[in-house]
């Protein structure tokens, strides 16, 4: 209590003072008033800029790696080949994104736990090759293959689960063994053919492949898509204030709600535009944008999203607060699963076709590298969902701008190991410096 | 001063407990009433930690009975003593660092609006009962990491009372506290009491004891070795009931003189 003499100078002690308790009682001083040692940000737009520079001192890097390599990347493809930002160009990162990106979105989850799942891109394959095996050789309905499919993902991923949680094998070896294990099962069931052809002129592939879009390309579709969210955010974030107002706790500023709702305005708009100017928007990256939607108000808003962050934080303190342990670890290794078989499914109708080669590959780096870029931390309890999709910028921009330069598959390896370790570097460094500030 | 009710929110009575070839508790009697700060001391190996973990649920008792308000009890598990209100404090804080404040005060009990967490309730309810308790937070919405050990403490504090107990148990509230958060941490004891709270209070600091504790219990080798009131006894008369003032160095001496003078 000894800045008791500093902090009465400040207006909202002399309030609480009249309300609560006499001068001269330095606890009720004590109570209302910001500790001194907290950086208060300034107002205004300088305000901002302060804060961000601190943050970044801190290791508090959030999009930034990702702004910034996305940058980097588009500056030097344009440079090497001027397709590389037109409007087709753009159109199809945006396609291909949402494949890794679905089995991204699993991957978060795992992470946000301190884990890995090594398995992701194995089950993907394999989900390809199980709907193609239920659609062409069972001639089994599309949508009930398309349930049965996300189903054995999530199967196959509650399994890794148990196997960790009840058994307590190191889910780094369990989800190697799956890596290995579930693409033999999907090399067995494609036999000597090597490849299914999946009829594409309707269900779930034509619903994901290449040529279907939203509104069925009506212009009007994509800025649809860009309006509706641009609106929720604001009337969420003014619903938000408007109740933090009411319930008397700190609330966002006008000005800052506008700023972020503009610029969200800008990009979903240009985007809009700029997907109009090919050929709207595919429909496989709209399912990808509202999956996105939905976890992030599951991890955020809900009573089983703070767990998963609960366990990601400290195990022993979720355990003594009542959290199972082991069903949070199975259900999430089982949502890693489900996504999985999603993405498996985005590449079935990329190709409409189940192939050898199906999640193979570097496909599981794509997806630890894409999440890890984004900003979702390897070390547990941090991330959001959103870096699914920041991170998958970065790395179908590099795809893409590989292929269009003809690079070998040699090259395309020995780049996305590369970026796959800077992202790591990244995490680890800005781990380090958070440490140092004290917020880690 | 305290103003303590006839009947004790919790007693043990006879509480015996056996781990394998050990007995770690034998007949042991303690008493808690609403309002009371009773500090449990005794050595190393003494019982207390036993004693608390048969209270809060963890180890249940072989023998003896726990009386609630009265009424006898079973405690087998930790639920049912948060069932009945107890609250334990653990030495290891047990707080998710990269949750923020709010996060880990409702954290497994978050309070919901239409199915969803309703945070701007739960920011208002730990603003108003960190305040009421005099707990200096830079802002309940930083994690847990950036908080100072001795934060940290009051914010596990405060966490036990989010679920309303009768009964709150501190095992070594101060022991890795500087000056100042040992201060505060006191401060926030006597708080408890203020609010009609039955406090258990483990420490091995014996002036923070003397500083708030009511009553004192000493457990010596799993065995009741006195109860004494704060307020009229000596430092020297507990310390000689926690090292066994029959049975040590001084006494022994002092014995072996008394025959070597008699012979």
């Amino acid at each position: 209590m000894s800045d008791t003499s500093k902090v009465e100078k400040t207006e909202g002690v002399v309030e609480t003072q009249s309300t609560v308790a006499p001068a001269d009682d330095p606890t009720a001083a004590a109570v209302a008033v910001v500790d001194p040692r907290l950086l208060v940000r300034e107002e205004g737009f300088k305000g901002y800029w302060t804060e961000f520079k601190r943050k970044t001192k801190g290791g508090e890097l959030g999009s930034l790696p990702v702004v910034i390599g996305l940058i980097v990347i588009w500056t030097i493809f344009q440079l090497k080949n001027d397709r590389f930002l037109s409007a087709d160009n753009l159109s199809n990162i945006s396609y291909f994104l949402s494949a890794t990106g679905m089995i991204a979105i699993g991957l978060v989850f795992v992470l946000l736990l301190g884990e890995i799942d090594l398995s992701v891109g194995s089950v993907s394959g394999l989900a390809s090759t199980l709907f193609a095996v239920f659609v062409v050789d069972h001639t089994m309905n599309g949508w009930l293959s398309l349930f049965l499919t996300i189903l054995t993902g999530i199967g196959i991923g509650a399994l890794h689960g148990w196997f960790f949680a009840k058994i307590g094998v190191p889910a780094f070896v369990v989800t190697l063994a799956g890596f290995l294990g579930w693409n033999g099962l999907m090399l067995w069931l494609l036999g000597s053919s090597g490849t299914i052809n999946i009829p594409s002129d309707s269900g779930p592939v034509h619903l994901l492949g290449q040529n279907s879009f939203f509104m069925d390309q009506a212009i009007i579709g994509a800025y649809v898509l860009a309006g509706l969210g641009v609106t929720s955010m604001a009337v969420g974030s003014f619903t938000e204030q408007r109740r933090r107002r009411a319930a008397g706790v700190p609330f966002r500023p006008t000005s800052e709600i506008l700023l972020r709702v503009g610029l969200l305005a800008v990009a979903s708009f240009l985007a809009a535009a700029v997907l109009n100017n090919a050929s709207g928007v595919s429909n496989a990256l709209v399912i990808f944008l509202a999956a996105l939607v939905i976890v992030d108000f599951v991890l955020r808003r809900t009573t089983y999203g703070r767990k998963v962050f609960a366990v990601g934080g400290g195990i022993e303190a979720a355990r003594r607060a009542g959290i199972n342990v082991p069903m949070i670890r199975i259900t999430v290794f089982a949502i890693a699963g489900g996504f999985a078989a999603v993405g498996g499914m985005f590449f079935a109708g990329q190709t409409a076709s189940a192939t050898l080669n199906a999640g193979g590959g570097n496909t599981l780096m794509l997806a630890i590298a894409a999440a890890v870029i984004g900003g979702t931390s390897l070390f547990g309890g941090r991330g959001t969902v959103w870096s699914a999709l920041l991170g998958m910028l970065v790395i179908q921009s590099i795809q893409t701008g590989l292929d269009l330069l003809n690079m070998n598959t040699s090259i395309q390896y020995m780049i996305t190991g590369a970026v796959l370790l800077g992202a790591v570097v990244i995490d680890s460094v800005s781990r380090k410096s958070q440490k140092a500030a004290g917020r880690a | 001063m305290v103003h303590v009710s006839a009947t004790p929110v919790l007693a043990l009575r006879g509480v015996s407990k056996r781990f394998g070839a050990v007995q770690a508790l034998t007949d042991v009697d303690l008493e808690v009433h609403a309002g009371e700060v009773v500090a449990l001391v005794g050595d190393n190996g003494a019982g207390k930690s036993t004693l608390v973990k048969t209270i809060a649920g963890v180890h249940p008792i072989d023998e003896g009975v726990i009386e609630w308000q009265g009424n006898p009890v079973s405690i087998n598990k930790p639920h049912d003593a948060q069932g009945l209100g107890v609250a334990t404090v653990y030495q290891d804080l047990a707080l998710c660092d990269n949750l923020d404040v709010v996060g880990n005060l409702y954290l497994g009990r978050e309070l919901l609006h239409h199915g969803v967490i309703d945070e701007v309730t739960m920011e208002k309810n730990a603003r108003e009962l960190l305040s009421t308790l005099s707990i200096r937070i830079p802002s309940v919405r930083i994690p847990i990491a950036s908080l100072s050990g001795g934060q940290r403490q009051v914010v596990a504090i405060a966490r036990a009372l989010i679920g309303d107990p009768k009964v709150v148990i501190l095992d070594e509230p101060t022991a890795a506290l500087g000056v100042e958060q040992t201060a505060q941490v006191l401060d926030l004891v006597e708080r408890l009491r203020e609010r009609d709270l039955g406090v258990i209070l483990i420490s091995h600091n014996m002036a923070d004891v003397k500083a708030v504790a009511d009553m004192v219990h000493v457990l010596r080798l799993g065995r009741n070795n006195g109860a004494f009131s704060v307020k009229d006894t000596s430092h020297e008369e507990i310390i000689a009931a926690i090292t066994g003032a029959t049975d040590n160095a001084v006494t022994r001496r002092a014995g072996r003189h008394s025959t070597e003078a008699a012979q």
